[in-house]
């Protein structure tokens, strides 16, 4: 599963740019604090983790099932 | 343990005194004219196994001495006019941290470079205001060996129970002057005030008007310290006007509402003096030497020496000299300390300096002339 | 919610969070990487004492629930230097930026470096001044364009990692933040190193270097460092006029010598050795 700590992120993106299968895609709406959360498509990851070590902002849980 | 007699210079006293008051760390640089404390540091510490490091500068030197003093060890450094200068920057980041910290300056002609080998009492107000903003010192000023010694001892215990930097602000004829002291049998030492280990430990929670415990590093209080203005917790907390206001107000509280404790003052002749000779450091000699000469011609003259400086002993001076009508302040500048003692004293008696810089000490006939101006 | 967290969290200071880094800022994955090498190597967490100067970079050490001390500008090292050589136990981490190393700092760089003391420095270069609003920098490319240099910077920008390694320090590498694996295994072997380990990591400030620079995203930004990458390998074989802007990535050296606290251990252990009377307290024993 990918957990996303909706409070943490500040919408950057570099989630979406450095998943190598496309998992993330950003939100089409804004969530409270303004920002364009990544929507993960949880089928498609690979539990590399690059994503979490590539989130500058601590916001990615991804975990095995 | 007996009493112990040794025949030594002010700098090497005052090296000996930072042992005997506990001192395993030492980083500096080499000054004229404090060297010889960085030489006998480095001699000594690696013996008891302490450390000594020559940093790159002065700024470095207050750097490492306040990591060392985090890592739970008691720590000094010595200096003179222009290290001085450049140690301002960290001294305010002991202040703001609550670091304790001893500096030992043996004061040089200046300014920049001056005089590297003559004397001064040049560097008094660099001491109160030489980092920026509001702040309190301490302040010691030894006037014989015996007092490089004393003063560097109690300015080790001084840091512990304030948690703060304090001064040992000498000169070059007492840095380098050779005299006899004695080692007292017992000689009282304040160890560092560690915290109890507790679940919510807040390393900031200080009382009114005081400081807290203090903790090392690796005991396992993860513990941060800044010197940006900081919350109880130690935490970064620059916006808030109250945590500013109450921290650097505490700050300055923990030094001036513990005047009384903290300062020292020696006086002779007073009772009936209408003049009084004020003076602190080197300078207190000759003073006392010119007072008694003018004891000898039937004067009402009186001695007073600042054994500490700062914090300023505004209160104590006002009752020491109540019944005085001048004030002579002779000084190894042009008029620093003078100005303190103008602005306490000076609505009950006037206050008049004997200025003197150059690198000579002022001759008891200098002072005596003074008192026998009129 | 503490079971989904990041897998860092637990190192983090909570309640600090969300961190005060920009949208995208390189200081976040270089977190996370001194995170992941720790885990990576035999050091145990709640030995490390972790220490900075003044920048964006030197506020991580504030987030992290070890002992920190947040310093003055440019002098960590100097303060790190009297934290280790007084607890020589202790596993101490530096974070540091470009300006704080190697302009107002880089006198204490090079000495820390000499000494070879066992610190394991991490310098965060992201070519501008961050903190104050983006003013240019030692290492920003000629060139480049900062609030203090709106005609584009004059001046040869320093390679960190090369004078980190002419000073003396035993381990060295260098990486961007488009490399947290590279940057991790750095640092575990900075923190395997028993001496001077300086791992530069140059990273995206999009707020300021990108805004000034119109590389405007943090994924441009990201990509930008991408394409400027070279090898030391490859560097090997190219003209001064072709490295030119560009980052040498790698390891610089790896060649361990003696310690500084070991050293001064030693003298310590000889002295007691030769004389382990000659103690300063003895001059106050009664003979």
């Amino acid at each position: 599963m990918i957990y996303i700590n909706e409070n943490l992120c500040k919408g950057c993106f570099i989630c979406v740019d450095c998943c190598p299968v496309g998992v993330y895609t950003p939100s089409k709406q804004i969530n409270q604090k303004g920002v364009h959360v990544p929507v993960p498509q949880t089928d498609k990851c690979i539990k590399c983790k690059l994503c979490t070590l590539m989130c500058p902002d601590q916001v990615i849980s991804v975990e095995d099932d | 343990m007996t009493e112990k007699e040794l025949f030594v210079q002010g700098n090497e006293a005052c090296a000996l005194g930072a042992l005997k008051a506990g001192c395993t760390f030492f980083a500096g640089y080499p000054i004229t004219p404090s060297t010889e404390i960085a030489e006998i540091m480095s001699n000594e510490l690696p013996k008891i196994g302490g450390h000594f490091i020559q940093m790159e500068d002065e700024i470095a030197a207050v750097g490492a001495i306040i990591g060392a003093s985090w890592a739970g060890q008691k720590v000094v450094t010595a200096t003179s006019g222009p290290g001085f200068s450049l140690m301002q920057e960290n001294i305010g980041y002991a202040v703001m941290t609550e670091t304790p910290i001893v500096i030992i300056n043996m004061q040089r002609g200046s300014p920049s470079t001056g005089q590297p080998t003559r004397s001064a009492q040049a560097d008094m107000m660099q001491c109160r205001w030489g980092s920026h903003g509001d702040y309190e010192t301490i302040a010691l000023a030894p006037s014989s060996v015996q007092e490089c010694f004393d003063y560097t001892i109690k300015a080790f215990n001084l840091a512990e129970k304030y948690r703060c930097p304090v001064f040992v602000m000498a000169d070059e004829i007492v840095g380098h002057m050779r005299e006899k002291i004695t080692i007292p049998e017992n000689i009282p030492i304040t160890p560092r005030q560690m915290p109890e280990k507790t679940e919510n430990y807040l390393p900031y929670d200080a009382p009114e008007n005081g400081t807290t415990p203090m903790p090392s590093f690796g005991q396992g209080y993860n513990i941060h310290v800044t010197g940006l203005t900081h919350d109880k917790r130690g935490y970064p907390s620059t916006d808030d006007d109250q945590t500013h206001t109450q921290l650097v107000t505490r700050l300055c509280n923990k030094i001036t509402k513990n005047t009384e404790e903290i300062v020292e003052i020696e006086s002779q002749y007073i009772d009936d003096a209408q003049t009084i000779v004020l003076s602190y450091g080197i300078p207190s000699r000759s003073a006392l030497t010119a007072v008694k000469q003018a004891r000898q011609q039937g004067l009402k003259v009186g001695y007073i020496k600042l054994k500490t400086v700062w914090p300023f002993p505004a209160q104590q001076l006002q009752q020491l000299s109540k019944n005085a009508k001048r004030i002579i302040v002779p000084e190894l500048n042009l008029g620093q300390v003078y100005l303190e003692v103008d602005r306490v004293l000076g609505k009950q008696a006037k206050v008049e300096l004997i200025p003197k810089i150059g690198g000579a000490l002022h001759t008891p006939k200098e002072i005596l002339d003074k008192i026998l101006e009129e | 919610m503490t079971e989904h967290e990041h897998r860092f969290m637990k190192y983090l200071r909570k309640e600090r969070l969300p961190h005060i880094f920009c949208p995208g800022c390189g200081d976040g994955i270089v977190l996370n990487t001194i995170f992941n090498a720790i885990e990576m190597s035999n050091t145990d967490f709640d030995n490390i004492s972790m220490v900075s100067g003044i920048g964006c970079s030197s506020r991580i050490p504030g987030y992290v629930k070890c002992d920190s001390l947040h310093t003055t500008h440019g002098r960590a090292l100097a303060f790190a230097t009297g934290l280790k050589t007084a607890n020589p136990k202790q596993d101490v981490i530096v974070v540091t930026g470009d300006g704080d190393a190697t302009s107002i700092g880089g006198n204490h760089l090079i000495h820390a470096a000499r000494r070879n003391i066992d610190l394991t420095v991490i310098c965060i270069n992201n070519d501008i001044y961050g903190m104050t609003g983006g003013q240019i920098s030692p290492t920003s490319p000629k060139g480049s364009y900062a609030t203090t240099a709106p005609y584009g910077s004059t001046d040869k920008p320093f390679n960190i990692a090369e004078i980190a390694k002419a000073a003396g320090a035993s381990y060295v590498a260098k990486y961007t933040t488009a490399q947290p694996v590279q940057i991790s295994m750095a640092i575990k072997a900075g923190l395997e190193n028993k001496g001077f380990s300086f791992i530069e990591v140059v990273a995206q400030c999009p707020t300021y270097y990108g805004r000034k620079n119109k590389i405007r995203s943090p994924v441009e930004m990201i990509n930008w460092l991408k394409e400027n990458t070279v090898t030391l390998e490859q560097a090997k074989t190219m003209t001064d006029e072709e490295l030119a802007g560009k980052i040498i990535t790698g390891e610089y050296i790896n060649k361990p010598r003696k310690e500084f606290t070991e050293a001064l251990e030693d003298i310590t252990r000889q002295i007691s050795e030769v004389n382990p009377d000659t103690n300063i307290n003895s001059a106050y024993r009664s003979e």
